[in-house]
């Protein structure tokens, strides 16, 4: 098993055919003491390959308001991406969108 | 003192650590993987013996140890059993894998030089890691921060508090290494493209 678990690309993800009613989850990502602010924007850059921007946005989010809703999509999706946040070391839940 | 990590010409990076240093990230490493591979939680009764024997699957409720509660959240906080199940599936290979992550700090210094028994004050270690050797320190020192910090009970905003300790509290030198560990972490984000 390789140590980094690698996102599948985008156009993979897209293949499911989704419907927006399809993507009620959400994978979010809790403030905690320890994490530096620069590895959280690593993590977000390194793993969902989302711009430093994006990736900053998202830090600083999860910063002052203490949680960021990082990643959306099906619940299989959505277990993959909590599993690789546990992986690097965040603090990450799952929860459907309109709970 | 090392200045931590710096970028390597043509990839990876490369850091030097005194004797001691070198000793001190082995043995938290070490420590890690201990801890890690110690509370093996207890698998699911089967009442069938052939059953239980061919029961693989992994743990289903929380770990009792705060340290690997905090490197294996709950994943839905609402919904136990959907918990439980993300959990038999999941934690066994995280726990696999942030082992073979604070291997990776364990080997690259042996391979540095260092010895098993640190018996020479002058010794010198350079550590060169290639991005994926470099990636697993990264995360490896995410868990040994996390474990640190669990231990000692860091909270937000609290680093005034801890400089308040007289010298001789050994929660003082603790919190001294997790800073440490929290330098050489900025310093190799830094050198990385993510």
């Amino acid at each position: 098993m390789p140590v980094e678990t690698e996102r599948p690309p985008v156009e993979e993800r897209e293949d499911e055919e989704l419907t927006l009613l399809d993507r009620p989850w959400l994978t979010i990502v809790w403030n905690d003491p320890v994490n530096l602010m620069s590895y959280v924007t690593f993590v977000f850059q390194n793993y969902f390959h989302y711009t430093r921007t994006k990736a900053e946005k998202l830090m600083l989010e999860v910063h002052h308001q203490g949680k960021s809703v990082v990643s959306s999509g099906t619940r299989e999706e959505m277990e993959r991406d909590v599993r690789a946040m546990h992986e690097y070391g965040l603090w990450a839940t799952m929860q459907k969108e309109d709970a | 003192m090392t200045e931590g990590f710096q970028p390597r010409r043509g990839g990876g990076v490369l850091a030097t650590f005194n004797g001691f240093e070198a000793d001190l990230l082995r043995s938290l490493a070490s420590q890690l993987v201990e801890l890690l591979r110690n509370e093996v939680a207890a698998p699911v009764e089967a009442e069938d013996p052939l059953e239980e024997l061919l029961n693989f699957d992994g743990p289903t409720s929380e770990p009792e140890d705060p340290v690997l509660a905090r490197l294996f959240p709950t994943a839905y906080p609402t919904d136990e059993q959907a918990a439980g199940e993300f959990r038999r599936f999941t934690e066994g290979g995280l726990r696999d894998g942030k082992v073979r992550s604070a291997m990776a700090i364990v080997d690259a210094l042996e391979e540095a030089g260092l010895p098993e028994e640190l018996d020479e004050e002058s010794l010198y270690v350079d550590v060169e890691l290639a991005a994926d050797a470099a990636l697993a320190w990264l995360k490896s020192f995410t868990d040994i921060r996390l474990a640190l910090a669990t231990r000692l009970g860091v909270e937000e905003g609290d680093e005034e508090y801890w400089h308040t300790l007289p010298d001789d509290d050994p929660r003082t030198h603790v919190h001294e290494i997790y800073e440490w560990v929290g330098y050489l972490q900025e310093t190799l984000v830094e050198s990385l493209d993510p």
